[in-house]
């Protein structure tokens, strides 16, 4: 069983080990933090910041950096202008988002014509957009690492005032909670996890990363540690398992050539999801004959 | 209305909120003016008025979240801004995501160390605390389930629990009554009114409706068009009393042993108090209710 799926030189490819490891971490990440995304309503954030960081990303290429500094730079950068124009406000907030988004995407346009016509790097858009989790360098684990600390010390340290303030802004205030620090906090969290995902399975793909495993967590439990610990774990299992079956992949039909990881990731996560959904909708059923 | 700090004002020690003269200014409206009344302790006081008379605001000025243009609070001898530890608040009807990961017991161990850094370690103190709190406001039964998936009026047992599990000397609650049925409400006010003794906590529970509250109620605090008239039901709700904060002539109307406060309008009448439903079972009007602000 096992011998089936985990194909001949699984263990021994560096690339495997790299891909392991990054799409481990920014999985752990993303599913923490995903968390109280879905908890505080902000995936429409979460889903703009991925976007934008298309523009950091194309802008790496050009500049010969790290696809990651460019990734995790304009999502601070925008978390702190989505921040600035007002996304305290629920109106505010989808505008702002969507403001900041719209300007990023355009400057990632821009970048990502020059980056395919400048340079000889033809795949840059598919690697920036779908990401390619085998091509990450071993080089760049230690800026995953240290990203991903920052990520999850925000979450850890700022775990109660995030809680509270997610339930209700009101109850955060009056507890002395200081709800603008802490909803900045938690967009600095979703800029890095974002980034994170978009170094792995690419920027598109990436808020499915943050928003499906916890979504599907949030389902399955009814309290917040757990649900924040399945959601890592539905996260990272659907990364390690979308690596195995990629690497296994490069035997499949049509090509040959093996199929995308964040193809798998990305089928892996929904099919969780939809098996959650399958298996909460009978206690559901019961609850609404009752009320 | 001068408040030079040298000779401290001799306040009773049990006085637990001092409103002297607070005055709010918004956009160009006097949304309180020249409001003042002080709380002792263990006193269960009523905020009443209509929609926009200014009752939130007054909440807010206490809570320290809305700044005065004249005037002064007090909590427990404290500026408002220091005072608020000793305030537990309950705020008007959230909206709670059916979904969200939170028990009811999660929610009111945020009341105790909501606001402190890292993840909360098990403890048994805590547990205990939440524990007893639970108890006390009679929701242990539901503690478990989420609370976006309790009832009104079990919520509001639970924002209570959360309000009070720091043992605060002040409890303000805003709106409480409003969207719950007859049944429930009466409940809370109960409730309310047994902590309120037994804990030694003042409450000052805004409502636009009275009537329910008049068992219960040491005291009102009557809020018209931004200007407070406190005592008791029997000072305040008086024609001559009320006439003077609306500014125009106002009757008071005593049937079947609830209160209503009529003005003169066109050819009829208007109720200005005392018309919503909750103290009348049965009332054809009880479905449209209690819709809140």
């Amino acid at each position: 069983m096992l011998r089936w799926l985990f194909a001949p030189g699984f263990f021994a490819s560096p690339p495997v080990h790299s891909a392991l490891i990054a799409g481990g971490i920014a999985a752990l990440v993303s599913g923490v933090v995903g968390a109280f995304t879905v908890l505080r309503g902000q995936s429409y954030a979460g889903h703009a910041l991925a976007d934008i960081s298309v523009t950091g990303g194309s802008a790496s290429f050009l500049l010969g950096i790290s696809p990651l500094w460019g990734f995790a730079g304009t999502g601070l950068v925008a978390a702190g202008i989505m921040d600035m124009i007002g996304i305290r406000r629920p109106r505010g907030r989808d505008l702002a988002t969507g403001i900041v988004r719209g300007a990023g995407l355009g400057l990632g346009a821009l970048f990502l014509y020059w980056d395919t016509t400048s340079t000889n790097a033809s795949g840059v858009t598919i690697t920036v957009l779908f990401g390619s989790l085998f091509t990450v360098s071993s080089t760049v684990l230690p800026l995953v690492g240290a990203l991903s600390a920052v990520a999850l010390g925000i979450v850890l340290i700022g775990y109660r005032p995030l809680l509270l303030s997610s339930v209700s802004a009101e109850l955060a205030v009056v507890r002395g909670v200081r709800v603008r620090l802490v909803g900045m906090a938690c967009l600095i969290a979703i800029a890095l996890a974002v980034s994170l995902s978009a170094l792995t399975i690419g920027t598109i793909l990436s808020t499915a990363l943050l928003v499906g495993p916890a979504a599907t967590a949030l389902r399955l439990t009814t309290r917040p540690g757990p649900a924040i610990a399945l959601a890592s774990a539905i996260a990272v299992a659907a990364t390690w398992l979308g690596v195995v079956l990629a690497y296994d992949s490069f035997t499949w039909p049509p090509t040959h050539t093996g199929w995308p990881v964040s193809f798998f990731i990305v089928v892996l996560i929904f099919a969780g999801y939809v098996l959650a959904q399958f298996l909460t909708q009978r206690p559901g059923r019961v609850r609404a004959q009752e009320a | 209305m001068s408040h030079s700090p040298p000779p401290p004002p001799p306040r009773p020690a049990a006085e637990v909120l001092s409103v002297d003269g607070a005055s709010v200014r918004l956009g160009g409206r006097d949304v309180l003016q020249d409001v003042r009344f002080s709380l002792g302790a263990g006193e269960f006081v009523g905020l009443i008025g209509s929609n926009g008379a200014g009752k939130t605001t007054l909440l807010r000025v206490i809570l320290g979240l809305q700044p005065l243009s004249a005037g002064e609070v007090t909590i427990g001898g404290l500026p408002a801004a220091e005072g608020r530890k000793l305030i537990g608040y309950v705020p008007q009807k959230i909206q709670l995501d059916p979904d969200m990961p939170v028990r009811a017991r999660d929610l009111v161990g945020l009341g105790l160390d909501g606001n402190r850094l890292g993840i909360p370690l098990p403890s048994r103190r805590r547990t205990a605390a939440v524990d007893e709190m639970l108890a006390a406001v009679d929701a242990t039964r539901f503690a478990a389930q989420r609370v976006g998936s309790l009832s009104g009026g079990e919520q509001q047992r639970i924002m209570i629990a959360h309000a009070l599990i720091s043992r605060p000397r002040l409890l303000l609650l805003d709106e409480p009554l409003a969207n719950l049925d007859i049944r429930s409400a009466q409940e809370i006010i109960a409730l309310l009114a047994k902590i309120s003794t037994q804990q030694q906590v003042t409450v000052l529970i805004s409502a636009h409706e009275m009537n329910p509250l008049l068992p219960v109620m040491d005291r009102l605090v009557y809020l018209a068009n931004g200007r407070a008239a406190s005592g008791t039901t029997e000072e305040v709700i008086r024609e001559e009393v009320l006439s003077r904060l609306y500014g125009y002539h106002v009757d008071v109307l005593s049937v079947h042993g609830r209160l209503l406060v009529v003005a003169h309008a066109g050819d009829g009448f208007e109720v200005l108090a005392g018309d919503e439903t909750a103290a009348a079972p049965g009332h054809p009007d009880h479905s449209a209710a209690g819709t809140g602000e």
